[in-house]
Protein backbone atom coordinates (compact mmCIF):
# COMPACT_ATOMS: atom_id res chain seq x y z
CA UNK A 1 0.00 0.00 0.00
CA UNK A 2 1.33 3.46 -0.83
CA UNK A 3 2.07 5.91 1.97
CA UNK A 4 -0.16 8.97 2.20
CA UNK A 5 2.30 10.64 4.62
CA UNK A 6 6.00 9.89 4.39
CA UNK A 7 8.27 11.78 6.79
CA UNK A 8 12.00 11.23 7.21
CA UNK A 9 13.97 12.80 10.04
CA UNK A 10 11.41 15.62 10.15
CA UNK A 11 12.16 18.42 12.63
CA UNK A 12 10.86 21.92 13.33
CA UNK A 13 12.59 24.57 15.39
CA UNK A 14 10.96 27.77 16.63
CA UNK A 15 13.77 30.15 17.55
CA UNK A 16 15.67 28.08 20.14
CA UNK A 17 12.98 25.51 20.91
CA UNK A 18 12.48 22.31 18.92
CA UNK A 19 8.76 21.56 18.58
CA UNK A 20 9.34 18.34 16.66
CA UNK A 21 12.48 16.22 16.55
CA UNK A 22 13.57 13.46 14.16
CA UNK A 23 10.08 12.36 13.19
CA UNK A 24 10.07 9.42 10.82
CA UNK A 25 6.64 8.18 9.77
CA UNK A 26 5.15 6.17 6.95
CA UNK A 27 1.40 6.16 7.18
CA UNK A 28 -0.40 3.97 4.61
CA UNK A 29 -3.38 5.39 2.74
CA UNK A 30 -6.91 4.40 3.68
CA UNK A 31 -6.69 4.76 7.44
CA UNK A 32 -8.26 7.00 10.02
CA UNK A 33 -5.18 8.00 11.97
CA UNK A 34 -5.40 9.25 15.52
CA UNK A 35 -2.59 11.61 16.52
CA UNK A 36 -2.47 11.60 20.30
CA UNK A 37 -0.30 13.44 22.77
CA UNK A 38 -0.51 15.89 25.65
CA UNK A 39 -0.89 19.62 25.03
CA UNK A 40 2.32 21.10 23.66
CA UNK A 41 3.65 17.76 22.42
CA UNK A 42 3.99 19.04 18.86
CA UNK A 43 0.76 17.75 17.30
CA UNK A 44 -0.20 21.04 15.67
CA UNK A 45 3.38 21.54 14.45
CA UNK A 46 3.34 18.09 12.80
CA UNK A 47 -0.05 18.75 11.19
CA UNK A 48 1.05 22.19 9.94
CA UNK A 49 4.12 20.55 8.40
CA UNK A 50 1.81 18.03 6.69
CA UNK A 51 -0.41 20.82 5.29
CA UNK A 52 2.56 22.98 4.32
CA UNK A 53 1.57 25.87 6.58
CA UNK A 54 5.03 25.35 8.10
CA UNK A 55 8.23 24.30 6.37
CA UNK A 56 10.53 21.82 8.11
CA UNK A 57 13.78 22.92 9.73
CA UNK A 58 15.19 19.41 9.23
CA UNK A 59 14.26 16.33 7.23
CA UNK A 60 11.71 15.85 4.47
CA UNK A 61 8.00 15.25 4.18
CA UNK A 62 5.86 14.02 1.31
CA UNK A 63 2.09 14.02 1.37
CA UNK A 64 0.08 12.14 -1.25
CA UNK A 65 3.24 11.93 -3.34
CA UNK A 66 4.24 15.61 -3.32
CA UNK A 67 5.74 18.39 -1.25
CA UNK A 68 3.02 19.99 0.90
CA UNK A 69 1.40 23.14 -0.52
CA UNK A 70 3.87 23.20 -3.42
CA UNK A 71 1.17 23.85 -6.05
CA UNK A 72 -2.54 24.31 -6.48
CA UNK A 73 -2.91 20.66 -7.50
CA UNK A 74 -1.01 19.54 -4.39
CA UNK A 75 -3.14 21.77 -2.16
CA UNK A 76 -6.25 20.21 -3.72
CA UNK A 77 -5.17 16.77 -2.45
CA UNK A 78 -5.26 17.77 1.22
CA UNK A 79 -8.21 19.09 3.18
CA UNK A 80 -7.51 20.78 6.50
CA UNK A 81 -9.71 21.71 9.44
CA UNK A 82 -7.50 23.89 11.63
CA UNK A 83 -7.61 24.09 15.41
CA UNK A 84 -10.55 26.17 16.73
CA UNK A 85 -12.08 25.68 13.24
CA UNK A 86 -11.57 29.21 11.89
CA UNK A 87 -14.24 30.60 9.58
CA UNK A 88 -14.91 34.10 8.25
CA UNK A 89 -17.24 35.58 10.87
CA UNK A 90 -18.74 38.12 8.45
CA UNK A 91 -19.43 35.53 5.74
CA UNK A 92 -22.68 33.59 5.58
CA UNK A 93 -22.60 29.81 5.20
CA UNK A 94 -23.53 30.28 1.53
CA UNK A 95 -20.56 32.65 1.14
CA UNK A 96 -18.26 29.96 2.51
CA UNK A 97 -19.57 27.45 -0.01
CA UNK A 98 -19.12 30.01 -2.79
CA UNK A 99 -15.56 30.57 -1.55
CA UNK A 100 -14.94 26.83 -1.75
CA UNK A 101 -16.37 26.69 -5.27
CA UNK A 102 -14.21 29.60 -6.46
CA UNK A 103 -10.95 28.41 -4.92
CA UNK A 104 -11.14 24.66 -5.63
CA UNK A 105 -11.34 23.21 -9.15
CA UNK A 106 -12.53 19.87 -7.78
CA UNK A 107 -15.28 21.39 -5.65
CA UNK A 108 -18.32 19.15 -5.10
CA UNK A 109 -21.12 21.71 -4.81
CA UNK A 110 -23.82 19.09 -4.40
CA UNK A 111 -21.99 17.36 -1.58
CA UNK A 112 -21.49 20.68 0.23
CA UNK A 113 -25.12 21.80 -0.20
CA UNK A 114 -26.42 18.38 0.86
CA UNK A 115 -24.28 18.34 3.99
CA UNK A 116 -25.41 21.82 5.04
CA UNK A 117 -29.04 20.84 4.49
CA UNK A 118 -28.65 17.56 6.39
CA UNK A 119 -27.04 19.40 9.31
CA UNK A 120 -30.07 21.69 9.45
CA UNK A 121 -28.04 24.87 8.91
CA UNK A 122 -29.51 27.96 7.24
CA UNK A 123 -27.21 28.96 4.36
CA UNK A 124 -28.04 32.63 4.95
CA UNK A 125 -26.87 32.70 8.57
CA UNK A 126 -23.57 34.40 9.36
CA UNK A 127 -20.74 32.09 10.34
CA UNK A 128 -19.92 34.36 13.30
CA UNK A 129 -23.27 33.47 14.89
CA UNK A 130 -22.86 29.68 14.69
CA UNK A 131 -22.26 27.51 17.75
CA UNK A 132 -18.89 25.81 18.14
CA UNK A 133 -20.30 22.53 16.86
CA UNK A 134 -21.96 24.15 13.84
CA UNK A 135 -18.77 26.03 13.01
CA UNK A 136 -16.77 22.80 13.17
CA UNK A 137 -19.32 21.20 10.83
CA UNK A 138 -19.01 24.10 8.40
CA UNK A 139 -15.21 23.86 8.41
CA UNK A 140 -15.43 20.08 7.88
CA UNK A 141 -17.86 20.61 4.99
CA UNK A 142 -15.41 22.99 3.30
CA UNK A 143 -12.57 20.50 3.74
CA UNK A 144 -14.55 17.49 2.49
CA UNK A 145 -16.25 19.18 -0.48
CA UNK A 146 -12.93 19.94 -2.14
CA UNK A 147 -12.69 16.13 -2.41
CA UNK A 148 -9.19 15.65 -0.96
CA UNK A 149 -7.25 12.40 -0.76
CA UNK A 150 -6.21 13.24 2.78
CA UNK A 151 -8.28 15.04 5.38
CA UNK A 152 -6.53 16.55 8.38
CA UNK A 153 -8.33 17.71 11.50
CA UNK A 154 -6.47 19.49 14.28
CA UNK A 155 -8.29 19.02 17.61
CA UNK A 156 -11.65 19.35 15.86
CA UNK A 157 -13.71 18.43 18.92
CA UNK A 158 -11.64 20.08 21.66
CA UNK A 159 -14.06 22.96 22.12
CA UNK A 160 -17.26 20.94 21.71
CA UNK A 161 -19.57 19.65 24.44
CA UNK A 162 -19.82 15.84 24.75
CA UNK A 163 -22.98 15.56 22.67
CA UNK A 164 -21.66 17.73 19.80
CA UNK A 165 -18.39 15.81 20.06
CA UNK A 166 -20.13 12.46 19.56
CA UNK A 167 -22.23 13.80 16.66
CA UNK A 168 -19.22 15.33 14.96
CA UNK A 169 -17.13 12.16 15.19
CA UNK A 170 -20.03 9.98 14.00
CA UNK A 171 -20.61 12.30 11.07
CA UNK A 172 -16.90 12.28 10.26
CA UNK A 173 -16.79 8.47 10.32
CA UNK A 174 -19.77 8.33 7.93
CA UNK A 175 -18.22 10.88 5.58
CA UNK A 176 -14.92 8.98 5.55
CA UNK A 177 -16.64 5.71 4.73
CA UNK A 178 -18.62 7.37 1.94
CA UNK A 179 -15.78 9.23 0.23
CA UNK A 180 -12.80 6.85 0.76
CA UNK A 181 -10.54 9.52 2.11
CA UNK A 182 -7.57 9.04 4.46
CA UNK A 183 -7.88 10.98 7.70
CA UNK A 184 -5.52 12.27 10.36
CA UNK A 185 -7.27 13.45 13.49
CA UNK A 186 -5.46 14.91 16.50
CA UNK A 187 -6.59 15.04 20.10
CA UNK A 188 -5.22 15.01 23.60
CA UNK A 189 -8.02 12.66 24.63
CA UNK A 190 -7.79 9.01 23.61
CA UNK A 191 -11.51 8.54 24.23
CA UNK A 192 -12.23 10.92 21.32
CA UNK A 193 -10.28 8.74 18.94
CA UNK A 194 -11.07 5.27 20.26
CA UNK A 195 -14.23 4.92 18.23
CA UNK A 196 -13.06 6.60 15.04
CA UNK A 197 -9.43 5.55 14.51
CA UNK A 198 -7.79 2.38 13.23
CA UNK A 199 -4.23 3.74 13.22
CA UNK A 200 -2.37 5.48 16.00
CA UNK A 201 0.53 7.92 16.29
CA UNK A 202 1.56 8.95 19.80
CA UNK A 203 3.57 12.12 20.19
CA UNK A 204 5.13 13.43 23.42
CA UNK A 205 7.73 16.08 24.06
CA UNK A 206 8.42 16.62 20.35
CA UNK A 207 9.10 12.92 19.69
CA UNK A 208 7.03 10.23 18.01
CA UNK A 209 6.69 7.45 20.62
CA UNK A 210 4.46 4.92 18.96
CA UNK A 211 3.00 4.34 15.55
CA UNK A 212 1.01 1.51 14.03
CA UNK A 213 -2.40 -0.01 13.42
CA UNK A 214 -4.57 0.03 16.52
CA UNK A 215 -5.39 -3.69 16.28
CA UNK A 216 -1.71 -4.70 16.08
CA UNK A 217 -0.69 -2.37 18.88
CA UNK A 218 -3.46 -3.64 21.16
CA UNK A 219 -2.62 -7.30 20.46
CA UNK A 220 1.02 -6.73 21.33
CA UNK A 221 0.19 -4.69 24.41
CA UNK A 222 -2.35 -7.18 25.74
CA UNK A 223 0.31 -9.88 25.75
CA UNK A 224 2.11 -8.06 28.53
CA UNK A 225 -0.67 -6.08 30.22
CA UNK A 226 -3.57 -8.55 30.14
CA UNK A 227 -6.58 -8.99 27.89
CA UNK A 228 -8.72 -6.32 29.51
CA UNK A 229 -6.21 -3.54 28.67
CA UNK A 230 -7.66 -1.01 26.23
CA UNK A 231 -6.31 1.71 23.97
CA UNK A 232 -6.32 4.28 26.75
CA UNK A 233 -4.11 2.05 28.97
CA UNK A 234 -1.77 1.54 26.05
CA UNK A 235 -1.40 5.27 25.37
CA UNK A 236 -1.00 6.07 29.06
CA UNK A 237 1.71 3.43 29.40
CA UNK A 238 3.41 4.90 26.36
CA UNK A 239 3.20 8.47 27.68
CA UNK A 240 4.67 7.51 31.06
CA UNK A 241 7.81 6.04 29.49
CA UNK A 242 10.97 8.05 30.25
CA UNK A 243 11.72 10.72 27.67
CA UNK A 244 14.95 9.20 26.35
CA UNK A 245 13.08 6.15 24.99
CA UNK A 246 12.16 7.26 21.54
CA UNK A 247 9.96 4.27 20.82
CA UNK A 248 7.66 2.28 22.97
CA UNK A 249 8.52 -1.39 23.39
CA UNK A 250 5.51 -3.18 21.80
CA UNK A 251 6.42 -1.99 18.34
CA UNK A 252 9.83 -3.61 18.65
CA UNK A 253 8.18 -6.87 19.77
CA UNK A 254 6.29 -7.18 16.54
CA UNK B 1 -9.45 34.76 -5.90
CA UNK B 2 -11.19 37.69 -7.60
CA UNK B 3 -14.46 36.70 -5.99
CA UNK B 4 -12.92 36.23 -2.53
CA UNK B 5 -11.00 39.52 -2.72
CA UNK B 6 -14.17 41.35 -3.75
CA UNK B 7 -16.27 39.64 -1.06
CA UNK B 8 -13.78 40.59 1.67
CA UNK B 9 -13.25 44.10 0.31
CA UNK B 10 -16.76 45.21 -0.63
CA UNK B 11 -17.37 47.18 2.59
CA UNK B 12 -14.20 49.20 2.01
CA UNK B 13 -15.20 49.69 -1.63
CA UNK B 14 -18.56 51.07 -0.50
CA UNK B 15 -16.83 53.56 1.81
CA UNK B 16 -14.48 54.69 -0.96
CA UNK B 17 -17.30 55.05 -3.52
CA UNK B 18 -19.43 57.02 -1.02
CA UNK B 19 -16.56 59.39 -0.20
CA UNK B 20 -15.70 59.90 -3.89
CA UNK B 21 -19.35 60.53 -4.75
CA UNK B 22 -19.70 63.12 -1.98
CA UNK B 23 -16.57 64.88 -3.21
CA UNK B 24 -17.75 64.73 -6.82
CA UNK B 25 -21.09 66.33 -5.89
CA UNK B 26 -19.55 69.14 -3.82
CA UNK B 27 -16.82 69.94 -6.35
CA UNK B 28 -19.20 69.43 -9.29
CA UNK B 29 -21.66 71.99 -7.88
CA UNK B 30 -19.07 74.67 -7.06
CA UNK B 31 -16.49 74.04 -9.81
CA UNK B 32 -18.39 75.50 -12.79
CA UNK B 33 -18.95 78.78 -10.88
CA UNK B 34 -15.23 79.05 -10.17
CA UNK B 35 -14.43 78.33 -13.82
CA UNK B 36 -16.99 80.95 -14.85
CA UNK B 37 -15.39 83.56 -12.55
CA UNK B 38 -12.03 82.73 -14.16
CA UNK B 39 -13.44 83.16 -17.66
CA UNK B 40 -15.05 86.47 -16.66
CA UNK B 41 -11.76 87.78 -15.22
CA UNK B 42 -10.23 87.88 -18.70
CA UNK B 43 -7.23 85.82 -17.58
CA UNK B 44 -7.85 83.12 -20.16
CA UNK B 45 -7.21 85.51 -23.06
CA UNK B 46 -4.50 87.54 -21.30
CA UNK B 47 -1.04 87.62 -22.93
CA UNK B 48 2.00 89.27 -21.42
CA UNK B 49 1.80 90.76 -17.92
CA UNK B 50 -1.38 89.49 -16.29
CA UNK B 51 -0.40 90.22 -12.68
CA UNK B 52 -3.19 92.68 -11.99
CA UNK B 53 -5.87 90.50 -13.64
CA UNK B 54 -4.82 87.43 -11.63
CA UNK B 55 -4.60 89.60 -8.48
CA UNK B 56 -8.22 90.67 -8.93
CA UNK B 57 -9.39 87.13 -9.64
CA UNK B 58 -7.50 85.61 -6.71
CA UNK B 59 -8.67 88.20 -4.19
CA UNK B 60 -12.20 87.46 -5.37
CA UNK B 61 -11.55 83.73 -4.74
CA UNK B 62 -9.97 84.44 -1.38
CA UNK B 63 -12.85 86.54 -0.11
CA UNK B 64 -15.43 83.94 -1.18
CA UNK B 65 -17.24 82.00 1.56
CA UNK B 66 -16.60 78.49 0.24
CA UNK B 67 -13.73 78.53 -2.27
CA UNK B 68 -10.88 78.80 0.29
CA UNK B 69 -12.46 76.04 2.39
CA UNK B 70 -12.87 73.71 -0.59
CA UNK B 71 -9.42 74.53 -1.95
CA UNK B 72 -7.71 73.47 1.28
CA UNK B 73 -10.14 70.59 1.94
CA UNK B 74 -9.30 69.14 -1.47
CA UNK B 75 -5.58 69.35 -0.79
CA UNK B 76 -5.97 67.89 2.69
CA UNK B 77 -8.07 65.02 1.34
CA UNK B 78 -5.35 64.10 -1.15
CA UNK B 79 -2.69 64.17 1.56
CA UNK B 80 -4.81 62.04 3.90
CA UNK B 81 -5.95 59.49 1.31
CA UNK B 82 -2.61 57.61 1.01
CA UNK B 83 -2.28 57.42 4.80
CA UNK B 84 -5.86 56.18 5.18
CA UNK B 85 -5.35 53.61 2.43
CA UNK B 86 -2.16 52.37 4.09
CA UNK B 87 -3.80 52.19 7.51
CA UNK B 88 -7.18 50.72 6.66
CA UNK B 89 -6.58 48.76 3.45
CA UNK B 90 -2.90 47.84 3.62
CA UNK B 91 -2.00 47.11 7.24
CA UNK B 92 -4.96 44.84 8.10
CA UNK B 93 -4.88 42.89 4.82
CA UNK B 94 -2.83 40.00 6.25
CA UNK B 95 -2.80 40.78 9.99
CA UNK B 96 -6.60 40.66 10.34
CA UNK B 97 -6.65 37.12 8.93
CA UNK B 98 -3.63 36.19 11.03
CA UNK B 99 -5.33 37.44 14.20
CA UNK B 100 -8.62 35.72 13.39
CA UNK B 101 -6.81 32.51 12.41
CA UNK B 102 -8.54 32.50 9.02
CA UNK B 103 -5.25 32.30 7.07
CA UNK B 104 -5.28 28.61 8.00
CA UNK B 105 -8.64 28.42 6.23
CA UNK B 106 -7.69 30.62 3.27
CA UNK B 107 -4.40 28.87 2.57
CA UNK B 108 -5.80 25.33 2.45
CA UNK B 109 -7.88 25.67 -0.66
CA UNK B 110 -6.42 24.83 -4.04
CA UNK B 111 -4.80 28.26 -4.42
CA UNK B 112 -1.16 28.75 -3.50
CA UNK B 113 -0.14 31.45 -1.06
CA UNK B 114 1.73 33.21 -3.85
CA UNK B 115 -1.43 33.55 -5.92
CA UNK B 116 -3.48 34.52 -2.87
CA UNK B 117 -1.05 37.33 -1.98
CA UNK B 118 -0.57 38.47 -5.58
CA UNK B 119 -4.32 38.67 -6.21
CA UNK B 120 -4.95 40.65 -3.03
CA UNK B 121 -2.05 43.03 -3.68
CA UNK B 122 -2.96 43.49 -7.33
CA UNK B 123 -6.70 43.99 -7.02
CA UNK B 124 -6.79 46.12 -3.87
CA UNK B 125 -3.69 48.00 -5.05
CA UNK B 126 -5.57 48.91 -8.24
CA UNK B 127 -8.57 50.00 -6.17
CA UNK B 128 -6.28 52.22 -4.04
CA UNK B 129 -4.73 53.78 -7.14
CA UNK B 130 -8.12 54.32 -8.77
CA UNK B 131 -9.49 55.99 -5.62
CA UNK B 132 -6.57 58.40 -5.31
CA UNK B 133 -6.51 58.97 -9.08
CA UNK B 134 -10.21 59.88 -9.28
CA UNK B 135 -9.95 62.17 -6.27
CA UNK B 136 -6.89 63.89 -7.74
CA UNK B 137 -8.65 64.26 -11.09
CA UNK B 138 -11.56 66.04 -9.40
CA UNK B 139 -9.39 68.29 -7.23
CA UNK B 140 -6.99 69.12 -10.07
CA UNK B 141 -9.92 70.03 -12.31
CA UNK B 142 -11.67 72.10 -9.61
CA UNK B 143 -8.45 73.97 -8.66
CA UNK B 144 -7.50 74.51 -12.32
CA UNK B 145 -8.53 78.20 -12.47
CA UNK B 146 -6.69 79.02 -9.22
CA UNK B 147 -3.57 77.10 -10.30
CA UNK B 148 -3.59 78.85 -13.71
CA UNK B 149 -3.76 82.21 -11.99
CA UNK B 150 -0.52 81.31 -10.21
CA UNK B 151 -1.88 79.67 -7.09
CA UNK B 152 -3.85 80.49 -3.98
CA UNK B 153 -2.68 83.79 -2.40
CA UNK B 154 -1.10 83.44 1.04
CA UNK B 155 0.93 85.81 3.26
CA UNK B 156 4.22 85.17 1.48
CA UNK B 157 3.30 85.02 -2.20
CA UNK B 158 1.24 82.25 -3.78
CA UNK B 159 0.73 78.52 -3.38
CA UNK B 160 1.48 77.46 -6.94
CA UNK B 161 0.65 73.87 -7.91
CA UNK B 162 4.43 73.29 -7.96
CA UNK B 163 4.94 74.43 -4.35
CA UNK B 164 5.74 71.68 -1.81
CA UNK B 165 2.37 72.01 -0.05
CA UNK B 166 0.31 71.58 -3.21
CA UNK B 167 2.38 69.38 -5.53
CA UNK B 168 1.31 66.02 -4.07
CA UNK B 169 -2.36 67.02 -4.31
CA UNK B 170 -2.32 67.47 -8.09
CA UNK B 171 -1.88 65.38 -11.21
CA UNK B 172 -0.96 61.69 -10.91
CA UNK B 173 1.45 61.89 -7.95
CA UNK B 174 -1.40 60.85 -5.58
CA UNK B 175 -1.72 57.58 -7.56
CA UNK B 176 1.93 56.81 -6.78
CA UNK B 177 1.47 57.70 -3.12
CA UNK B 178 -1.63 55.52 -2.85
CA UNK B 179 0.19 52.50 -4.33
CA UNK B 180 3.18 53.12 -2.08
CA UNK B 181 1.13 53.57 1.11
CA UNK B 182 -0.93 50.45 0.37
CA UNK B 183 2.03 48.15 -0.31
CA UNK B 184 3.88 49.67 2.64
CA UNK B 185 0.85 48.89 4.84
CA UNK B 186 0.77 45.25 3.72
CA UNK B 187 4.55 44.93 4.20
CA UNK B 188 4.53 46.39 7.70
CA UNK B 189 1.55 44.16 8.56
CA UNK B 190 3.35 41.06 7.31
CA UNK B 191 6.44 41.97 9.35
CA UNK B 192 4.74 43.03 12.61
CA UNK B 193 1.93 40.43 12.36
CA UNK B 194 -0.34 42.67 14.45
CA UNK B 195 -2.87 45.18 13.13
CA UNK B 196 -2.63 48.10 15.57
CA UNK B 197 1.18 48.47 15.65
CA UNK B 198 1.21 48.09 11.86
CA UNK B 199 -1.35 50.90 11.50
CA UNK B 200 0.68 53.24 13.73
CA UNK B 201 3.95 52.48 11.92
CA UNK B 202 2.33 53.00 8.50
CA UNK B 203 0.87 56.36 9.55
CA UNK B 204 4.29 57.51 10.78
CA UNK B 205 6.12 56.25 7.66
CA UNK B 206 3.67 57.82 5.19
CA UNK B 207 3.82 61.15 7.05
CA UNK B 208 7.64 61.07 7.05
CA UNK B 209 7.72 60.36 3.30
CA UNK B 210 5.15 63.07 2.52
CA UNK B 211 7.00 65.65 4.62
CA UNK B 212 10.53 64.58 3.73
CA UNK B 213 10.08 64.13 -0.02
CA UNK B 214 9.70 67.83 -0.98
CA UNK B 215 12.78 68.83 1.03
CA UNK B 216 15.08 65.82 0.68
CA UNK B 217 14.28 64.13 -2.62
CA UNK B 218 12.31 66.34 -4.98
CA UNK B 219 14.76 69.27 -5.33
CA UNK B 220 17.41 66.86 -6.65
CA UNK B 221 15.31 65.06 -9.28
CA UNK B 222 16.29 67.69 -11.86
CA UNK B 223 19.02 70.27 -11.06
CA UNK B 224 17.28 73.59 -10.36
CA UNK B 225 17.68 76.65 -12.59
CA UNK B 226 19.38 79.75 -11.22
CA UNK B 227 18.53 83.34 -12.06
CA UNK B 228 20.27 86.50 -10.90
CA UNK B 229 19.07 90.03 -11.58
CA UNK B 230 18.88 93.52 -10.17
CA UNK B 231 16.24 94.15 -7.58
CA UNK B 232 14.89 97.11 -5.73
CA UNK B 233 14.51 96.33 -2.06
CA UNK B 234 11.51 97.70 -0.23
CA UNK B 235 11.31 96.85 3.44
CA UNK B 236 7.50 96.98 3.41
CA UNK B 237 7.42 93.85 1.20
CA UNK B 238 10.80 92.19 1.72
CA UNK B 239 11.12 89.48 4.33
CA UNK B 240 13.96 89.92 6.83
CA UNK B 241 15.57 86.73 8.11
CA UNK B 242 17.05 85.90 11.54
CA UNK B 243 20.58 87.02 10.57
CA UNK B 244 19.35 90.19 8.83
CA UNK B 245 19.38 88.66 5.34
CA UNK B 246 16.68 89.86 2.95
CA UNK B 247 14.28 88.07 0.59
CA UNK B 248 12.37 90.12 -1.95
CA UNK B 249 9.16 88.35 -3.09
CA UNK B 250 9.37 86.96 -6.63
CA UNK B 251 6.72 88.10 -9.08
CA UNK B 252 6.35 87.32 -12.76
CA UNK B 253 7.14 83.61 -12.43
CA UNK B 254 3.64 82.14 -12.11
CA UNK B 255 3.62 78.44 -11.38
CA UNK B 256 7.35 78.13 -10.70
CA UNK B 257 8.72 76.44 -7.58
CA UNK B 258 11.08 78.90 -5.85
CA UNK B 259 13.57 76.79 -3.87
CA UNK B 260 15.78 79.60 -2.55
CA UNK B 261 15.63 83.38 -2.77
CA UNK B 262 18.62 85.43 -1.63
CA UNK B 263 19.55 89.10 -1.86
CA UNK B 264 23.26 89.37 -2.66
CA UNK B 265 25.92 92.06 -2.84
CA UNK B 266 27.64 92.93 -6.17
CA UNK B 267 30.51 90.61 -5.14
CA UNK B 268 28.04 87.71 -4.84
CA UNK B 269 27.91 87.33 -1.06
CA UNK B 270 24.62 87.10 0.80
CA UNK B 271 23.64 90.59 1.85
CA UNK B 272 23.00 91.17 5.58
CA UNK B 273 21.43 94.36 6.92
CA UNK B 274 24.45 96.34 8.20
CA UNK B 275 24.56 98.23 11.46
CA UNK B 276 24.25 101.68 9.87
CA UNK B 277 22.35 104.65 11.31
CA UNK B 278 19.85 104.75 8.40
CA UNK B 279 18.58 101.23 9.19
CA UNK B 280 19.14 100.93 12.98
CA UNK B 281 17.67 104.24 14.11
CA UNK B 282 16.26 105.81 10.90
CA UNK B 283 12.81 105.45 9.31
CA UNK B 284 11.92 102.76 6.82
CA UNK B 285 12.24 105.27 3.95
CA UNK B 286 15.75 106.22 5.07
CA UNK B 287 16.76 102.57 5.20
CA UNK B 288 15.19 101.90 1.75
CA UNK B 289 17.16 104.86 0.33
CA UNK B 290 20.35 103.44 1.84
CA UNK B 291 19.63 99.99 0.36
CA UNK B 292 19.04 101.52 -3.09
CA UNK B 293 22.65 102.72 -3.11
CA UNK B 294 24.05 99.21 -2.45
CA UNK B 295 23.52 97.76 -6.01
CA UNK B 296 21.83 94.73 -4.54
CA UNK B 297 20.84 91.84 -6.72
CA UNK B 298 18.49 88.88 -6.24
CA UNK B 299 19.63 85.31 -6.80
CA UNK B 300 16.91 82.63 -6.97
CA UNK B 301 17.14 78.93 -7.56
CA UNK B 302 13.90 77.52 -8.88
CA UNK B 303 12.18 74.89 -10.95
CA UNK B 304 10.37 76.53 -13.89
CA UNK B 305 6.63 75.98 -14.19
CA UNK B 306 7.21 74.05 -17.42
CA UNK B 307 8.87 71.20 -15.47
CA UNK B 308 5.72 70.47 -13.43
CA UNK B 309 4.67 67.37 -15.37
CA UNK B 310 8.24 66.05 -15.63
CA UNK B 311 8.43 66.18 -11.83
CA UNK B 312 5.02 64.53 -11.52
CA UNK B 313 6.24 61.72 -13.81
CA UNK B 314 9.55 61.21 -11.95
CA UNK B 315 7.91 61.17 -8.54
CA UNK B 316 5.15 58.79 -9.59
CA UNK B 317 7.64 56.50 -11.32
CA UNK B 318 9.88 56.31 -8.25
CA UNK B 319 6.90 55.57 -6.01
CA UNK B 320 5.66 52.95 -8.48
CA UNK B 321 9.04 51.19 -8.43
CA UNK B 322 9.07 51.31 -4.61
CA UNK B 323 5.54 49.89 -4.54
CA UNK B 324 6.46 47.04 -6.87
CA UNK B 325 9.51 46.26 -4.73
CA UNK B 326 7.37 46.21 -1.56
CA UNK B 327 4.75 44.03 -3.25
CA UNK B 328 7.44 41.64 -4.44
CA UNK B 329 8.84 41.51 -0.93
CA UNK B 330 5.40 40.66 0.49
CA UNK B 331 4.92 37.80 -1.97
CA UNK B 332 8.41 36.48 -1.27
CA UNK B 333 7.94 36.74 2.50
CA UNK B 334 4.56 34.98 2.43
CA UNK B 335 6.08 32.26 0.27
CA UNK B 336 9.23 31.60 2.24
CA UNK B 337 8.18 32.42 5.79
CA UNK B 338 5.34 30.57 7.32
CA UNK B 339 2.92 32.92 9.03
CA UNK B 340 0.66 30.29 10.54
CA UNK B 341 0.61 30.08 14.29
Amino acid sequence: MTAIIEARGLGKQYRSRWALIDCTLSIPAGHVVGLVGPNGAGKTTLLHLVTGLLTPTAGTIEVAGGRPAASGAQLARVGFVAQDTPVYAAFSIADHLRLGAHLNPGWDAKLAADRIRRLGLDPASKAGRLSGGQRAQLALTLAIAKRPELLILDEPVASLDPLARRDFLRDLTDAVAEHHVSVVLSSHLVSDLERACDYLVVLTAAHVRLTGEVADLLTAYRQQAGMQADLEDLVLACLSQPADHHRYAPEENR
Amino acid sequence: MIWLTWRQFRAQTAVAVTALTAFAVILGVTGPDLAHAYAASGLASCRGNCTSLSGTFLSQVRSDAVYPLLYFAGGAALYLTPALIGIFWGAPLVTRELEAGTLRLAWNHSVTRTRWMAAKLGLIGLAAMATAGLLSLMVTWWSGPIDQAGGFPVTMGQLSRFSPLVFDARGFAPVGYAAFAFTLGVTVGVLTRRTLPAMAIVLACVAVVQLGWPTVVRPHLIPPATSTGTVSVNLSTARVGHEGELAVPVTGMPGAWIISNQTITPSGRVFVLPDVAACSTGTQQQCDRFLATQHLRRRITYQPASRFWAFQAYETAILAVLSLALAGFCVWWIRSRRLAR
